[in-house]
């Protein structure tokens, strides 16, 4: 009985720790798809975590503050299709300037606006109560496994669905796989495209701006500085095993999920320094991306 | 009153080249008509300009009597104009409805309509003969098919003039065949169109009037039924163009490059592929691309991996070498895309001519750049390269110089068996006929020549003998007198009709 806790103990937490990967990684397929692949998620999930514990704050509320982060994780979107779409700027810089500017700039505003760094965890603020959904949440194991949770782990289920609907079954899905894979035929048959890279890029802030207040508020009620920690690209790694299909791709988070969750558990059954085990699920993003690769390239080669 | 005509259109491309000169054409309704010339003769721009994707500086565009401006492809699309483009349009992971309904998609709610789409493309691929499945995936199709799907864009935007951009460059002989009946079924149900291609042949089979361009003009207009190839391809060039002149093949020959059991590890099912070319032959490779040919070649170059099978060059095994060594011992190839394979634009012309060798001139790994300059001046002179300097950089040059300068790199070192891949693609009658004219004097000299070409015409002209591949394997060999276009054509569909031993 007791290795079967221990299983769904993991489970669970595992499923907890895939929540921000899984909606940053729909953010991400939906950059991937739309031909303007945006290595800022990162970035604007931060921003997404500190908006959601400042607004919280001021607001009393953390749902205001998850509407913030939202909000926040928009307009850091938008600015970003602004420099990609309309002055034609690098991708990976503009990525990368996006995540420097949400590091930066959130221990920064920390410094400035709460006079403290490293961590801000005000006593006023709340986390998000856990959501047990009724009759459910009672069934044995299942319910403690998959309806015992923080509301936004139920967003990212919904949020995988939903994107594969949006993005083959609606005119502007569509138009934005159209856009990835053939921009000039997408032209010239008249499909707004910019306006298309802009609701793409928008809609994945949104996602990154919820995946970042999940981490902040989710469990704890905390910002931390960098508590991302490469999140968003491990979350960009799972859309490119996935080549861009949310179903998939929300796989590969939870296998990465996964490693991070026995990563908690083997810190505290050990005496091996635990940076040796936080660094693991890192190593096996590494690993399994390799594998994936090698065998593809095997399969092309010589069958 | 004609229903389309073009009266005077002048266009000048920034850095004052001019494009088109004074054009006036028109085309009746229910017309193929044909729009031919060389490459660099302006019919694109033209076509572009008709499309709305160029602005012209002067002239007049009337559609059914009625002066218009066209600004854009949007534009042009509500006038009932369509353009088949000769690079498709197409978005690969789609299907084929939604494909053809791209930006114009019947809508139920926020959705799209996938019943409406696919009922309204099935309903138009019965009224104009185009069958296709709906729902299958665009980057599953053959290139005819994919081509269909394109026409099918234009018919379901209800275009009734249709603009075919160099339709069956990409289409082997059976596929052009079934184009042209479409082509047919479509003016017959009212619609009028421009076809534009520089394959005499199909003009004189296709078209009713062709309209003729040299150098951004007008040189003349004709009606098929009352003129012939000679005349148009005269038209066309500005003078007579002589046929190449072949001489008897080899008496004695003996073998050059003798290729066994090769396999590409290509995603085709590996099929060894086992030929041989002798001295003083040209042997000939014709399918449709995409069927292997791409990865012989880098099979043969040793630029691939995974390569099986036994490559033998004048009695020496290749098959450990890699590409340096093979070149050494005299392997030479005109690559099939010369801008992205057989040069380096940004760099010079000599540095091209001197990449494949220049590490011979080197002392104590210093280049002799003056050395190599002068190696490079001569080649121009031997080759007619038009250039102002071997210090031009390759970018500036016209097509047909650009392959001068890959063909001038590649025979430089006499080679003993020489690899043409698409030798001709995108040159001009005149840049051809000096390729030609390089490829059968080296025949003369006794070289073993591997001709590979989605040019049937070049490839009957020049080779002796002829193989065909077909998804990765050599499907067919035809002796030259047994080669026709119509068995090769089934050949490259994969059809054997006759066929006879290796």
């Amino acid at each position: 009985m007791e290795t079967l806790d221990l299983i769904v103990n993991i489970a669970a937490s595992t499923l907890r720790l895939a929540t921000p990967l899984i909606l940053a990684a729909m953010a991400g397929l939906l950059s991937l798809q739309v031909g303007q692949v945006n290595i800022g998620l990162e970035g604007m999930m931060l921003a997404g975590s500190f908006a959601v514990v400042a607004f919280g704050f001021w607001l009393g509320s953390t749902w205001m503050g998850v509407l913030a982060a939202i909000l926040v994780g928009v307009a850091l979107a938008a600015l970003f299709a602004f420099v990609v779409t309309r002055l034609k700027a690098n991708l990976i810089v503009s990525g990368l300037a996006l995540n420097l500017l949400a590091s930066g700039g959130t221990a920064y505003l920390l410094e400035i606006l709460f006079n403290t760094s490293g961590t801000f965890s005000p006593t006023a603020l709340q986390s998000l109560p856990n959501l047990s959904l009724p009759v459910l949440s009672d069934l044995p194991l299942v319910g403690r496994l998959l309806f015992n949770h923080s509301p936004l782990v139920y967003v990212s289920w919904l949020a995988i669905p939903l994107t594969a609907l949006f993005l083959y079954r609606t005119i502007p899905g569509i138009h934005i796989q159209a856009i990835g894979q053939n921009e000039e035929a997408a032209r010239s048959v008249g499909i707004p495209v910019r306006r298309r890279q802009y609701l793409a890029l928008m809609i994945g802030g949104a996602l990154c701006g919820l995946a970042g207040a999940h981490l902040a508020v989710g469990d704890l009620a905390l910002f931390r500085e960098d508590m991302t920690a490469g999140r968003g690209f491990i979350a960009l790694a799972a859309v490119y095993f996935a080549a861009g299909r949310p179903r998939l791709s929300a796989l590969a988070c939870l296998l990465f999920g996964l490693f991070e969750a026995l990563q908690f558990r083997l810190q505290l059954a050990s005496s091996i320094p635990p940076q040796f085990f936080q660094m693991l699920p890192y190593v096996m993003v590494v690993i399994t991306l390799a594998v994936i690769s090698a065998r593809k390239e095997w399969r092309k080669g010589w069958s | 009153m004609p229903y389309l005509e073009l009266r005077g259109i002048r266009k000048t491309y920034p850095g004052g080249v001019l494009a088109n000169d004074d054009i006036t054409l028109s085309v009746e309704q229910g017309e193929i008509h044909g729009l031919v010339g060389e490459n660099g003769a302006g019919k694109s721009t033209l076509m572009k300009i008709l499309y709305g994707m160029e602005q012209p500086d002067h002239g007049e565009i009337l559609l059914a009597g009625r002066s218009l401006k066209i600004a854009n492809p949007h534009a042009a699309i509500q006038l009932g104009i369509g353009m088949v483009h000769q690079h498709f349009q197409l978005v690969p992971n789609l299907t084929v409805a939604e494909n053809i309904a791209l930006g114009a998609e019947p809508r139920k709610g926020l959705f799209a309509d996938q019943a409406a789409m696919h009922s309204r493309v099935r309903a138009l691929s019965e009224r104009f003969g185009l069958q296709v499945d709906p729902a299958a995936r665009v980057s599953d199709l053959s290139v005819g098919l994919q081509q269909r799907v394109e026409i099918l864009k234009m018919l379901y935007r209800d275009a009734r003039l249709l603009i075919l951009d160099e339709p069956s460059a990409v289409l082997t002989p059976q596929e052009v065949e079934s184009l042209f009946s479409v082509l047919r079924r479509l003016v017959a149900e009212g619609c009028t169109a421009i076809f534009i291609t520089h394959k005499l042949y199909e003009i004189m089979s296709i078209c009713e009037r062709a309209t003729v361009l040299r150098r951004g003009r007008v040189v003349g207009s004709v009606r098929t039924a009352e003129s012939s190839p000679a005349e148009i391809s005269r038209l066309m060039v500005g003078h007579d163009v002589a046929s190449p002149q072949r001489t008897p093949p080899n008496a004695n020959p003996r073998d050059r490059l003798v290729v066994r059991a090769l396999t590409t590890g290509s995603a085709h099912r590996s099929t060894p592929l086992d030929f041989t070319i002798r001295s003083g032959e040209i042997l000939g490779v014709a399918g449709v691309e995409g069927n292997g040919q791409s990865e012989l070649i880098e099979a043969l170059l040793g630029v691939r991996t995974g390569v099986t099978g036994d490559i033998v060059l004048d009695g020496t095994s290749l098959s450990r070498l890699n590409a340096r060594r093979r070149r050494e011992k005299g392997l030479a190839l005109i690559p099939e895309d010369r801008n992205r394979e057989g040069l380096s634009r940004p760099m010079q012309v000599w540095e091209n001519l001197a990449s494949a060798t220049y590490y011979r001139s080197a002392r104590a790994s210093v280049l002799d750049l003056g050395g190599l300059q002068g190696a490079a001046r001569d080649l121009i002179r031997r080759f007619d390269i038009r250039v102002s300097s071997e210090k031009s950089a390759v970018s500036t040059l016209s097509g047909g110089n650009a392959q001068k300068v890959v063909i001038a790199r590649e025979l430089a070192e006499s080679p003993a068996v020489l690899i043409a891949a698409q030798p001709t693609r995108g040159l001009d009658v005149g840049a051809a006929q000096f390729v030609h004219e390089q490829l059968l004097n080296l025949r003369r000299e006794g070289v073993g020549i591997l001709l590979i070409s989605a040019d049937l015409d070049e490839l009957l002209a020049l080779s002796d003998r002829l193989i065909v591949m077909f998804e990765g394997r050599i499907l067919a060999t035809f002796q030259r007198d047994a080669a026709t276009r119509q068995a090769l054509g089934l050949a490259m569909a994969g059809r054997l009709e006759s066929e006879d031993a290796p």
